[in-house]
């Protein structure tokens, strides 16, 4: 299934979310001149290229784990409803990135 | 399940049955918390988001008063530690899928997890840095 393939591989992107998040974490712990140097990195074109990318594979991951959790409780497996509810999860994972994208770029707008 | 005229037969021994835990000896437990974290995730990975990117601008003096803040700092660190075990969790499987050989997969999966527990505390110590010894 295409759907649970993109799932593991996003999953990945996020692991190296993470990795980004704890990074800007010590640097914020840094002090100020060290948090300074991480977002001049952060806000290279690069940089904001793998924030996008995992800002799409978080709004999938969230969307289709979700659906995963669905289906251990052993609903909506009937191959009609896994159909249906493929489409659901691109639309919704869709429109969440379009909103954590918006509100990205406007905190984008104020970084240092 | 006996069906009519036919009795299933189990390969699996007693012994094996009652303790449930199959031939890895882990049972359901890598499920179970897999699911366990991903539950946790949702509304910690939201909250996170949505705290974050309402902040008035990403400067240290904002930043650290946000994660100086008890609550921030409780979740942040509850936020690290899950994502870093639920991360944990999903490239162990997805390394037993696909690495091949028995001392390549047994060195990526300690290297992934000592790297996890490494990124876990990481993130935990910054978050107390900061939150500790409050704005600067």
């Amino acid at each position: 299934m295409v759907t649970s393939i993109l799932n593991r591989f996003t999953g990945v992107a996020l692991s190296a979310g993470l990795l980004l998040l704890v990074y800007w974490l010590t640097a914020v712990a840094g002090g100020a001149q060290t948090q300074l140097r991480a977002a001049r990195l952060l806000s290279l074109p690069v940089a904001k290229l793998v924030f996008a990318g995992i800002i799409v594979a978080f709004s999938y991951h969230l969307v289709a784990g979700i659906r995963h959790l669905i289906w251990d409780t052993g609903r909506g497996l009937e191959r009609n409803q896994a159909r249906r509810s493929a489409w659901l999860i691109a639309a919704v994972s869709v429109a969440l990135m379009l909103i954590i994208g918006y509100g990205a770029w406007h905190a984008g707008a104020s970084a240092p | 399940m006996a069906r009519r005229g036919v009795r299933a037969v189990s390969l699996r021994s007693p012994l094996g049955q009652v303790l449930g835990t199959g031939s890895a000896r882990q049972g359901v437990h890598h499920w179970w918390v897999q699911r366990l974290t991903s539950i946790a995730l949702v509304p910690l990975s939201i909250w996170f988001l949505v705290s974050l990117l309402s902040l008035p601008s990403l400067d240290h003096w904002v930043v650290s008063a946000w994660m100086a803040h008890s609550v921030t700092a409780l979740l942040l660190i509850l936020l690290v530690l899950v994502a870093a075990w639920h991360s944990q969790l999903g490239l162990q499987v997805i390394v037993e899928d696909y690495v091949r050989g028995n001392g390549a997969r047994t060195l990526t999966l300690v290297a992934i997890t000592f790297a996890h527990v490494l990124l876990g505390a990481a993130g935990v110590l910054a978050v107390l840095k900061v939150a500790l010894r409050g704005v600067q």
